[in-house]
């Protein structure tokens, strides 16, 4: 785009630091009028925070924010909003139960008087709506419209605030294709007119759909700023995940273990899949396996193991368990046929933080036990001190509240309780997630020393050096579709980001 | 920028008059449903007593006996719409109404009580929407403390009942306003005005407004830079009022102030609430659905008196009614979620 034209905002060595955690370490970002800017980065790289601090949420602890030319500091998101800048967020922030029109307009309805003129509200919201291409009755309850209509309605709001600068936090999450098409062409006229735009997504098609410019965040720093163009699609994947010195590369590669393939897979997964959530794949995992799912964030890797689970329900597909066909639309199902899932959502989904070590445990039996059977104190305490050991939580107290572990001892009480089921099938969603070095390692190995034992697992991790070194095989996934599998043997790190880049798209952007 | 570039998105236009009406006014089923109900109960009540039932004197007696309540669940409708509930309503009723007929015995002009009256109606409602909105009590917890606070109060003001003989405040009982057989007192006005009041707030006003936003999403109406804060409080507040003044109401009518009067009537005010068509997740329903409610309710009563049967018909009949209703709501709810 026009590279010379002043930047709307610029946001200049910008530090935000949270108790123990520095979440912006001196970035700077320009945004231009007339251009799509995409925000890119892993989850965790600060890009939500950048938003944030931008749009008067949080508060900045370093460094400048410059808006059409004047310095700026933004207490709320009203603040913001009156300077002109307005956000639309992944899921709708409006009102379902009220009209089309009145969400559009609301706290900035024409009144006569102090009476609101409803006939100029919906004249003008109908204006605003047409403005966008939207041929809608201003009367009509939002929440009989689909996401997509919800959503284009979220950004005649904010032409209604005037907004010189638009953040698109995730739009497309909840969109089908033909969906993410209406809105891609909104957002070109805005461009086109002289909007500002911001546009954060995980799927790295739609970024090289749309965008103009891309900045890239890493672990709270500026990566770089770069046109379109000039940045390929592996190039942006390398900056995203980077690619760090590893400690661990004394671990035994377990990825050249050989698995004998020739019986019936413990899990075998046929066009598994949800409409708008993932398209249908298929999966295998036999004894002693250790399958990996490599994708970005948002790639489908975590939907997918969570329809296997019955977490969510496939709309598509079957499963078979040691080749008989298995029903799963519940986790008690898969529970019962001795799989077991982690989530990579530790806190909310994962363990209880009010409980001890030896409940958090001792859960996971009783689940599989059924909630009437009770399980003698000895026969606990004989397996919760089995896994704290095997697994070395610290402090090897049973009594400690999990709560006040740290994340790599919280981890390892989650792997417990599911290990003590004695699953056939272990699914580990992002297992070493913010958790230290050593907790990782431990974990690694004992992931290894499992599957050796015939332990299946689906091993889902944002870090391809992890996946590549524990997995035999690798599921690579990409914008909610499983594109294709490798043998880990095959193929290095640089080999599975092109993969995960290109694979598909013909030749390199 | 131009509409021509996009070309037009196409968002299913409703074709027929009747799916424009639907799609407009989806929410106004409920509301619907409890008008049809009453009209069914009161044919159904004029068959079964061959024809002595729909008689100028029963109708207006059904606003006359009932406007203590149309108040309470036109209070009760603003809190709801938040989606938020005061249980405290009966009750500061009752305390109200007994510390008006003390202020009245100890020779305080009746406008003086009556102030004091609305003020500590107002004051109770304020009090439950600090701690609902500024300390994160639950809604349920905060106006059950409520409840307490004001029965108490009311036995600390008298533990027996208090005549009333200031003719001011009972005027606005007695004076009955004529058309025929058809009367109406200063009480029914006052009613009926409440609901007037009321629907104008709600539909006219951005306050009334960001009442409907909160209770759609609350999350979405802060994001959307609306006072969410103030609003849910001045619901609270509202609500007390609305108590304060039906306070005044009911003591006009029984002509005295008695502490233990409406004990359980802040369930009935939501029982007419939710059968006015409001549903209790907030963000729809009409005020004047709870003035229909009311009438659903007072209706009942009356058939089974008329009946002679007992009165503990009136409760299972009224339970009845709630669960029909919960369940159609949710059936609503259900439809246009599955929509999207």
């Amino acid at each position: 785009m026009r590279a010379d034209t002043p930047p709307i905002v610029e946001m200049r060595g910008i530090t935000i630091r949270f108790p123990g955690v520095l979440a912006l370490d001196g970035v700077d970002f320009l945004l231009r009028p007339g251009e799509v800017h995409a925000l890119m980065g892993e989850n965790g790289a600060g890009k939500s925070t950048l938003i944030k601090a931008l749009t008067g949420v949080y508060a900045v602890d370093d460094g400048t924010i410059t808006v059409a030319g004047e310095r700026r500091t933004f207490a709320t998101t009203a603040d913001a909003q009156a300077a002109g800048i307005s956000t639309v967020y992944q899921e709708v922030n409006l009102c379902p139960n009220l009209t089309v029109g009145e969400n559009v307009m609301l706290g900035h309805e024409p009144r006569r008087g102090r009476t609101i003129d409803w006939r100029a509200t919906h004249t003008e919201a109908e204006r605003h709506l047409r403005s966008l291409g939207l041929e809608l009755d201003p009367r009509t309850l939002l929440s009989t419209h689909s996401i997509a209509i919800q959503q284009l309605v979220a950004i005649s709001r904010a032409m209604v605030l005037e907004a010189k600068v638009l953040i698109l936090d995730e739009p497309t999450s909840s969109l089908d294709r033909d969906e993410v098409e209406q809105l891609f062409g909104v957002i070109r006229d805005l461009r086109d007119s002289g909007v500002a735009i911001l546009f954060v997504s995980h799927f790295l098609d739609q970024v090289y759909e749309i965008s103009d410019r891309i900045t890239v965040l890493r672990n709270g720093a500026l990566v770089g700023e770069y046109p379109v163009a000039d940045l390929p699609r592996d190039a942006l994947v390398t900056k995203m995940i980077g690619r760090e010195l590893d400690d661990l590369e004394a671990l035994s590669r377990s990825a050249h273990r050989v698995i004998d393939r020739t019986g019936e897979p413990v899990l075998r997964a046929e066009g598994v899949g949800r409409r708008g959530v993932l398209e249908p794949a298929d999966l295998e995992v036999y004894a002693g396996e250790v399958v990996g799912l490599a994708g970005l964030l948002g790639s489908g890797r975590t939907e997918l193991v969570r329809l296997l689970y019955g977490a969510d329900r496939p709309d598509h597909g079957r499963v078979a368990v040691h080749g008989r066909p298995a029903r799963i639309t519940s986790p008690r199902h898969a529970i019962d046929r001795r799989i077991s899932f982690s989530s990579e959502d530790r806190r909310g989904e994962g363990i209880v933080a009010d409980l001890t070590v030896a409940e958090n445990i001792v859960l996971g039996i009783q689940a599989r036990k059924g909630w009437m059977r009770k399980i003698r104190k000895s026969e606990q305490d004989a397996v919760v001190a089995e896994y704290i050991e095997a697994l070395g939580v610290r402090p090897a107290d049973p009594q400690l509240i999990v709560g006040n572990l740290s994340g790599g001892n919280q981890q390892k009480v989650l792997l417990a309780r599911w290990l003590a089921t004695a699953p056939e099938l272990l699914v580990l969603d992002e297992p070493t997630r913010g958790i230290d070095v050593g907790a990782k390692a431990d974990i690694q190995h004992k992931v290894s020393e499992l599957s050796a034992q015939g332990l299946s697992v689906i091993f889902i991790s944002s870090e391809l050096e992890e996946v590549l070194r524990l997995a035999q095989r690798i599921a690579v996934l990409r914008d909610r579709k499983k594109i294709g599998e490798l043998d880990s043997g095959d193929v290095d790190l640089d080999g599975l980001i092109d993969y995960l880049a290109n694979e598909g798209k013909g030749s390199a952007a | 920028m131009s509409a021509a570039m996009t070309g037009t998105v196409a968002a299913e236009r409703p074709t027929s008059t009747f799916q424009t009406f639907l799609s407009r006014r989806a929410g106004m089923m409920p509301t619907f449903a409890a008008l049809i109900i009453l009209v069914l109960l009161f044919v159904g009540a004029e068959a079964f007593l061959r024809g002595d039932f729909i008689t100028p004197g029963n109708i207006s007696a059904l606003l006359l006996d009932n406007a203590y309540l149309v108040i309470l669940a036109v209070g009760m409708t603003f809190v709801i719409l938040t989606a938020g509930i005061d249980l405290s309503v009966g009750s500061v009723m009752a305390f109200t109404g007994i510390l008006g007929a003390q202020l009245l015995a100890r020779g305080v002009p009746a406008w003086l009580a009556i102030v004091t009256m609305l003020a500590g109606g107002a004051v109770i409602g304020l009090l439950i929407g600090t701690l609902v909105q500024y300390f994160s009590v639950q809604p349920f917890i905060a106006s059950l403390a409520g409840l307490f606070l004001a029965r108490g109060l009311a036995y600390v003001v008298s533990l027996s009942s208090i005549k009333v003989e200031n003719t001011g405040v009972l005027w606005l009982q007695t004076n009955r306003i004529r058309v025929g057989d058809w009367y109406i007192t200063p009480t029914g006005l006052i009613a009926l005005l409440t609901v007037a009041v009321a629907a104008f707030v709600l539909h006219l006003t951005r306050f009334g407004r960001t009442i409907y936003a909160i209770g759609g999403n609350e999350q979405s109406a802060r994001l959307m830079g609306l006072d969410v804060g103030r609003t849910k409080v001045a619901a609270y507040v509202i609500s007390g009022f609305c108590g304060g003044l039906s306070g005044l109401v009911l003591t006009a009518y029984s002509g005295a102030g008695y502490p233990r009067n409406g004990i359980g009537t802040e369930l009935d005010a939501i029982a007419a609430v939710v059968i006015g068509g409001t549903l209790l997740t907030g963000g729809r329903g009409y005020v004047l659905g709870s003035l229909v409610g009311v009438f659903v309710y007072g209706t009942i009563k009356t058939i089974i008196s008329f009946m002679g049967a007992e009165q503990s018909w009136m409760q299972i009949i009224i339970g009845a009614l709630l669960l029909l209703f919960i369940v159609v709501q949710r059936a609503i709810v259900a439809r246009s979620e599955q929509r999207r």
